[in-house]
């Protein structure tokens, strides 16, 4: 066995993850914008900051509307703290090191967790008092708030900079958040296996002890048993189309540059389960259930999906339905 | 009610499978809790899982586990994007409903492909929180400062806590970190995510846990001495961190409550307690007392932490206790969400 293979797999939202934020949270939103902490008076008395749309405790309803928004901070109390030694590229706000803390700002009974820009670990305690640093850009996000800093005796907090509003300027309905998570995959020994297979121009499947039933390109496992496969079994590259569907969308496939094309689950000879595959060489209108069809290899084989590049009929006579019937 | 025990656990953790896909990883686990059992594979009525398909980067990628169970003919079947304590609620729920006399319940998580404490912060409010990628680290410091500052506890205290996990963990060959340790031992290591320690935050774990439950006259039979479960509550706080009074846990006291801890005498405590502070902090909300219990024997998620299956693991350590006659009594806790949101407590006993 060589290595296993790994893959560099990255989970992104191109552009970021719009959500739609709710007229409570907006409203808060929206006094960030314009540089001011939002918060709500509970019906028990207590203020709530940030603003929920109910009552963390009682679930009541928090109206959007009416006398009980009130403004709280702009200073406030460092509550508990961490630092933050290493800053995440691309995900903080800030590119040195800093504090996460809860505060609880002026006139409020809850804490908001924000990053505290106070230079060293040793520049922030319990009780510690801080103030919003606000970002000259405002558009109504968690992250106007550049970060809190800390306030000396008697020192007053800097005034925001001013935020011109648009002459269309709307409060605030959504956020978007950019994410952004990289993972180094483990393929498994079966799976590396059946692409190291591709690369030599075979299709590797595996049965387990207790089965004759072969499964290519399996996750390691005969799936109606959940036994490893621990027998590596080659199949063919020549099989039965089972069932197929006419593609009309553009773009889904590098090696079906135009459409329609046709993709096809495959029966493939030597195995029990089915394949996925391109089919081309014939006529969209010509590819039926139970057609003979075999690999085209790419003239480059590597080990992956792109060394099989698509499916093409032999002619070969159809297979009955009931044949590949339990493949369905 | 229905008696229902646990008849069969087993697991396995490694810091790094980078040899096995996570089908391949819970082959062996699952295999051997259904061996254990004494019950037919076939003969199983219920299935049900936990996992977290951002551990893989794909959606529904839990799907593929079944392919380690065998789910042809169909099987009755579930799964939690929770841990897998919660599978094993839904599980025992299933038994009680008399549908089902057994049930194989099992959670699996590679944590080191991606960032773990990164990948965590996807379960934080997502207007408020996510855009600040408070890491999940950070989150448990962030409760660490503030219970050391409302109790009188320092951080010798999280190192004792640290160094008893280790200890402990020297017996249990399913552990990662482990080491004839001391708390001066740790205290020397540098504060690194203040008030923490690095060893007092859980090790990056890729595992799995597996356990097999009967019910009544099926326990008796296939099990020489069954771990029934007395009782199983769960209860959950507010999410936002900052209206919780994150210096004890209010749902872990609720749910050990309901489960009638207080004031009884337990042999062994379980507790999920993914960084120091938290076994305390779950210890107080349980009234368990280290002179009578003897808390976390396995070294706990400290010493090993497979995301999705180290609360199931806590069960599943209680109920191996119990069964091997090392313990008569005792209590496992598992958690869920940011900071100790939500937690499970379950109370185990033999016969």
């Amino acid at each position: 066995m060589t290595d296993v293979f790994t893959a560099h797999h990255v989970i992104e939202y191109p552009g970021g993850y719009t959500r739609s934020v709710g007229p409570v949270i907006g409203r808060f939103l929206t006094g960030l914008r314009d540089a001011k902490l939002l918060a709500v008076k509970l019906a028990d008395g207590r203020v709530l900051v940030p603003p929920t749309e109910y009552d963390p405790t009682t679930s009541a309803e928090v109206a959007a509307e009416g006398d009980h928004w009130i403004e709280v901070g702009p200073r406030g109390t460092v509550q508990a703290f961490t630092w933050v030694a290493e800053p995440r590229k691309g995900k903080h706000g800030l590119d040195k090191p800093f504090a996460f803390a809860l505060i609880r700002p002026d006139g409020a009974d809850t804490a908001l967790l924000h990053a505290v820009d106070c230079g060293s670990a040793d520049a922030i305690q319990i009780g510690s008092r801080v103030a919003p640093r606000w970002r000259a850009e405002r558009t109504g996000s968690i992250t106007d708030i550049e970060a809190f800093v800390p306030l000396g005796d008697g020192e007053e907090p800097a005034p925001a900079p001013l935020h011109v509003p648009a002459d269309d300027e709307q409060p605030v309905t959504g956020i978007n958040v950019l994410i952004k998570l990289e993972y180094e995959l483990t393929a498994g020994v079966a799976t590396t296996r059946y692409l190291q297979g591709l690369g030599e121009g075979k299709i590797i499947g595996g049965r387990a002890p207790s089965s004759d039933e072969v499964y290519a390109a399996s996750r390691g496992t005969d799936p109606k048993s959940g036994e490893p496969t621990s027998i590596e079994v080659e199949v063919r590259d020549t099989g039965v189309i089972t069932t197929f569907c006419v593609v009309n969308v553009p773009g889904l496939s590098e090696l079906a540059p135009e459409i329609p094309y046709v993709s096809a689950q495959i029966l493939l000879d030597g195995a029990n389960n089915t394949f996925f595959g391109l089919i081309r060489g014939c006529a969209v209108e010509d590819v039926h259930m139970g057609q003979r069809v075999k690999a085209h290899w790419a003239d480059e084989l590597l080990p992956d999906h792109t060394s099989i590049q698509w499916f093409e009929p032999t002619g070969g006579e159809d297979a009955p339905y009931e044949f590949y019937k339990d493949y369905l | 009610m229905r008696d229902v025990a646990v008849v069969s656990y087993t697991s396995s953790n490694v810091a790094r499978d980078a040899m096995h896909n996570e089908t391949e990883m819970i082959v062996p686990v699952l295999h051997e809790a259904i061996a254990q059992s004494g019950i037919a594979h076939d003969d199983i009525g219920f299935v049900c899982s936990g996992s977290l398909d951002y551990l893989q980067g794909g959606p529904f990628a839990f799907v593929a586990g079944l392919d380690a169970v065998g789910a042809w003919p169909p099987v009755r079947e579930s799964h939690v994007e929770m841990d897998a304590a919660w599978a094993l609620y839904e599980a025992w729920i299933a038994i009680q409903t008399g549908e089902v006399d057994s049930a194989l319940i099992y959670g699996f998580g590679k944590s080191s492909p991606g960032d773990l404490h990164e990948i965590m912060s996807l379960q934080l409010d997502p207007y408020y929180l996510l855009p600040l990628w408070p890491s999940m680290v950070d989150v448990g410091a962030l409760q660490a400062s503030a219970y050391l500052d409302a109790s009188d506890r320092t951080d010798r205290d999280l190192a004792e806590v640290a160094a008893r996990s280790q200890r402990n963990a020297q017996q249990n060959p399913n552990a990662l970190r482990k080491g004839n340790v001391t708390a001066d031992d740790l205290l020397k290591q540098p504060v690194t995510h203040h008030p923490l320690r690095d060893s007092d935050i859980f090790p990056i774990t890729d595992g799995s846990a597996a356990i097999v439950l009967a019910a009544g006259d099926l326990a008796r039979k296939v099990s020489k001495r069954p771990a029934w479960i007395r009782r199983i509550e769960h209860r959950i706080e507010a999410h936002s961190l900052g209206v919780r009074d994150l210096t004890q846990s209010e749902s872990t006291r609720a749910a050990g409550v309901a489960a009638g801890v207080a004031n009884a005498k337990f042999d062994v405590a379980e507790l999920h307690a993914q960084f120091s502070h938290e076994e305390l902090i779950l210890a107080e909300a349980l009234g368990l007392d280290p002179a009578q219990t003897d808390i976390n024997p396995s070294g706990g998620a400290l010493a090993a932490n497979p995301v999705m299956s180290a609360g199931l693991a806590r069960i599943g350590e209680v109920a191996r206790r119990i069964s091997n006659g090392a313990a008569d009594r005792g209590v496992a806790h598992a958690s869920s969400g940011p900071a100790l949101q939500q937690n499970m407590v379950v109370v185990l006993e033999g016969e």
